[in-house]
């Protein structure tokens, strides 16, 4: 076993591990490493060949694997070590990492660590969707891979459950490459991936969109031979007389996203059950002192945009850890909740006084609501919103005062 | 015509465990499955579970070879090198009536000569399993768990090893008797042997009457089951049975802690009309966790990381109810021909004993000389999870591929991947690999490890992509190639 001493060890070298590897690198941090379990960098995006990335943060549109190679040559160019094929197999306390890769086994001994693992898909069995066990049930992302990156077609008679961006943007790249998509499948009254997508992966290309109906069964004793698919209440009961017959090779299943977190579990790193992710301060450091979250483990975010820009913010409060200029933490502060309407609130604890930047999903689309954070019933902020949606993430500032640190345990926001 | 001495129908654990134990013989020995690995069928979809004896009528087969096989369980895991451990069971009683069934199945356990039993009041139980609601439990020492998929492949390998041939994805379609041999045929080619063994579980009256002239009915039972996430592992430490239905034949639903540190919940019982029809349905998923949470209210509701269910091969139709015994019936028209029915519960902890019985009738027939050359033992297969970090550096050093993580959340390695591609019965589907080193058995159930998997098949064994297979002969996993490359 070899041993090395790194100063900010990030696990995960997708969009915001490079993001925040190269921002702590720019604050002068000297040794900079991102350990990544692939065989390249870039993560999920190296098989995003759609465009569409770098809207918001750069203004110019690109594709997932331009994107990645940005990242990839600024992160390069600032002088990160990049480590491919090199998986964590533990994280122990005192930010101590046991990792894998073909040279042996090596135990890193970091300064501050950054938790960039991103994200994994929901099985079938996240749902207990009942029927058959036949081949020809692929989760979204793993047919997008399939596709894009080993040039293997899945399937040619298509159906998607789940609304989720990724079995979106399937369903149009299924199209373009001759298969016959029967439809998306969508449990909710309302798609789960972002209306932007709908228009352009769904209804430019005339694919149905089933709303309020879910797969009620999964038949083929061999391959998928066909699926039942059927109108739900509200309560989620089958709709009598809805149900159809839907003959078909392949079912994709876009059902969401979890944050990988198996890591953080093992340092008993403090999860929030809302988001998935570990619970953070302003800072993004977690429960854990000296281990920093950003990108899809700390909340599954809806661009890589806006990933990239908090990866970045998370870069820098690391390398102010390693660079003793703030002590940890996690110690004293308010408690940021999600209240009426709210699904999850990152950052969930604000520890310094200042304009902190939060992000929230809401619970369901609605128009014309107000967003409010209020602390002992006093407001703090108030914001009008002509129309929110859970498949947009809301940022906002909020401006906590000494005072309210001295006072407050609890600061709440709400959408309503 | 390829020719042998005995062959045997059906590669599940009966089929290979006979298999086995032929092997330490001298005769030629085939057996044929017709799916594309041995342990295809209910062998690789039940509990799991190595039954002491407490549950069979005295005086049955059912109640000797489980006793017998019992105490085989440990030397042939020694031998075969295949995960086993006596964690013990509860059999636990809710009120006074279940009580005295608990009393009643002592008696029996006792009878068949199971050791140790003891009934154990809610006080001391709430010490040893404080997760567990109930009155008082029988305690079950000799019960143990294995993987019955791994304890199956490991017979059929080691069979393999000492010259048994294997004849996967081979569906036998007729068999006839000719003058001193029977013909076996298949759609591959037609083969000849002196001893035929049905041995076909689910699919045995299929078998059974392509020879006789009687006839005789299964009445297939499925089980379903849940699998929930290694993080639960704590909430019980040995197996937790409720008192077994009597009426419908089967033991309950019951919590099981597996060899990999999972929870398996089920079966259920249910009776069906088609043979192989192994679905989940929606109704018994949420009973499945409802009754394990009669048992254990703490397990969680969204724990389940899989779904699966296996079919009993019973003999004793639905309104007869109750366990009919297993059925050795020799042929009364043929001699050579021998048929093994309705090995339903406890199949897997009696087949080591059934197949040295089957053994013994065998040799009536076929002189049984032993094999000079048999070799009993195998190694234990070295899993890079179970490994001390030092452990796994030195391996890595000397192979780099045991150092490439392929399945990230059972942590198994490219050189796991590859030894189980490279098996000795040729069993090449996706769950070949899964079963035999665990590769998308994990809380992804194989979003990630797939496509290397894909990758490596294409690679090391030189499959096309359209022929990859999952499960079943027809169950390929792609359509092709999404483009055509034109240099």
């Amino acid at each position: 076993m070899t041993s090395t001493h790194v100063d900010v060890a990030v696990i995960g070298g997708g969009p915001a591990g490079l993001a925040a590897a190269s921002m702590a690198k720019q604050q002068g941090v000297e040794k900079v490493v991102i350990y990544d379990r692939n065989d390249w960098m870039g993560g999920i995006l190296f098989q995003c060949i759609h465009d569409g990335f770098g809207v918001e943060e750069l203004g110019t549109s690109m594709t997932g694997t331009e994107y990645a190679e940005m990242y990839v040559h600024q992160a390069v160019a600032d002088g990160v070590d990049l480590v491919q094929g090199a998986m964590v197999l533990s994280l122990q306390p005192n930010r101590r990492l046991i990792v894998v890769h073909t040279k042996g086994i090596e135990e890193i001994q970091a300064k501050a660590i950054i938790l960039a693992m991103g994200c994994r898909e929901r099985t079938r069995w996240s749902c207990m969707l009942p029927g058959t066990r036949p081949s020809g049930i692929y989760t979204a992302g793993v047919a997008q891979a399939l596709i894009n990156v080993y040039n293997i077609m899945p399937g040619k008679d298509v159906i998607i459950l789940g609304s989720g961006d990724v079995g979106l943007i399937m369903a149009r790249r299924l199209k373009f490459e001759g298969a016959t998509v029967h439809g998306v499948v969508e449990l909710l009254p309302y798609a789960s991936g972002l209306p932007r997508n709908v228009v352009q992966c769904l209804d430019d290309y005339d694919i149905p969109l089933y709303l309020n109906h879910t797969i009620t069964d999964i038949e083929g004793s061999e391959r998928l031979t066909q699926v039942t698919i059927a109108q739900m209440t509200e309560k989620g009961e089958c709709v009598p007389g809805s149900e159809k017959i839907i003959p078909c090779d392949t079912v994709l299943l876009s059902l969401g996203l979890i944050p990988e977190n198996e890591l953080s579990k093992q340092v008993g790193i403090q999860l929030d059950p809302l988001t998935g992710g570990p619970k953070v301060s302003e800072r993004y450091e977690t429960s854990s002192p000296g281990i920093f979250a950003c990108g899809n483990c700390l909340q599954v975010y809806d661009t890589v945009d806006m990933l990239a820009i908090d990866a970045k913010e998370v870069g820098k409060q690391a390398a102010l850890f390693t660079q003793s200029k703030q002590p940890s933490s996690q110690t004293t502060g308010i408690n940021l909740q999600a209240g009426d309407g709210v699904q999850y609130i990152v950052p969930q604890k604000i520890t310094r006084p200042g304009k902190i930047r939060c992000t929230l999903r809401v619970k369901k689309p609605q128009k014309n609501v107000i967003l409010k954070a209020t602390s002992k019933d006093k407001e703090i902020i108030t914001k009008k919103q002509r129309f929110v949606n859970p498949a947009n993430m809301i940022s906002f500032s909020v401006p906590i005062s000494e005072k309210m640190l001295d006072e407050a345990k609890v600061v709440e926001v709400v959408v309503l | 015509m390829s020719s042998y001495d005995i062959a045997i129908i059906g590669g599940g654990i009966v089929g290979c465990a006979l298999a086995r134990q032929l092997s330490r013989y001298s005769p030629r020995v085939a057996v044929f499955e017709k799916g594309p690995d041995v342990s295809s069928g209910t062998s690789k979809a039940n509990s799991g579970v190595i039954h002491s004896g407490i549950n069979s009528r005295p005086g049955t087969l059912k109640a000797q070879f489980c006793v017998q096989g019992n105490t085989l369980f440990s030397s042939l895991a020694n031998e075969l090198g295949f995960h086993l451990r006596w964690v013990g069971k509860y059999v636990i009683a809710k009120n006074d009536k279940e009580r005295k069934e608990l009393e009643r199945l002592q008696q029996v356990g006792q009878r068949n000569g199971v050791n140790g039993l003891e009934i154990h009041e809610k006080e001391l139980i709430a010490k040893k399993e404080p997760n567990v609601t109930c009155e008082a439990g029988l305690w079950v020492p000799t019960a143990g768990i294995v993987l019955p998929y791994e304890v199956t492949i490991a017979l059929a390998e080691n069979a393999a090893k000492n010259g048994v041939h294997f004849h996967l994805l081979t569906t036998v379609t007729g068999i006839k008797k000719r003058q001193n041999f029977f013909s076996i045929k298949t759609p591959k080619k037609e083969f000849s042997a002196k001893v035929v063994i049905n041995a076909a579980g689910i699919n045995c009256n299929d078998i059974y009457s392509m020879v006789e002239s009687s006839e005789f009915t299964i009445y297939p039972c499925r089980g379903e089951y849940l699998i929930l996430d290694k993080i639960y592992h704590s909430l019980l430490k040995s197996m937790i049975y409720p008192v077994p239905d009597r009426e419908l034949g089967v033991l309950g639903v019951h919590i099981t802690p597996t060899i990999e540190g999972n929870i398996i919940l089920g079966p259920s019982a249910e009776y069906i009309n088609k043979l192989a029809d192994t679905r989940t349905t929606h109704h018994t998923m949420k009973l499945l966790l409802k009754e394990a949470q009669d048992i254990i209210p703490s397990l969680p509701h969204k724990g389940t990381i899989a779904a699966y269910a296996g079919v009993r091969c019973k003999i004793a139709s639905p309104e007869e109810g109750g366990m009919a015994d297993f059925q050795i019936i020799e042929s009364p028209e043929y001699q050579g021909m021998i048929h093994l029915l309705g090995i339903e519960s406890p199949g897997l902890t009696a087949a080591p004993a059934l197949a040295n019985h089957v053994v013994d009738l065998i040799s009536h027939d076929v002189p049984l000389k032993p094999n000079d050359q048999f070799q009993p033992c195998q190694p234990k297969k070295t899993r890079f999870a179970d490994m001390s970090p030092s452990q796994q550096h030195d391996l890595i050093k000397q192979d780099k591929r045991w150092g490439r993580v392929i399945c990230r959340c059972e942590h198994v390695t490219e050189a796991e991947v590859l030894q189980a591609l490279h098996n000795p019965l040729g069993a090449h589907s996706i769950s070949a690999v899964k079963y035999r080193c665990r590769a998308g058995m994990g809380r992804c159930q194989g979003g990630f490890c797939t496509q290397h998997i894909i990758r490596l098949m294409q690679e090391e064994l030189g499959l096309d992509v359209a022929d990859i297979i999952l499960k079943s002969e027809k169950s390929n996993m792609f359509t092709g190639k999404t483009r055509e490359i034109h240099s």
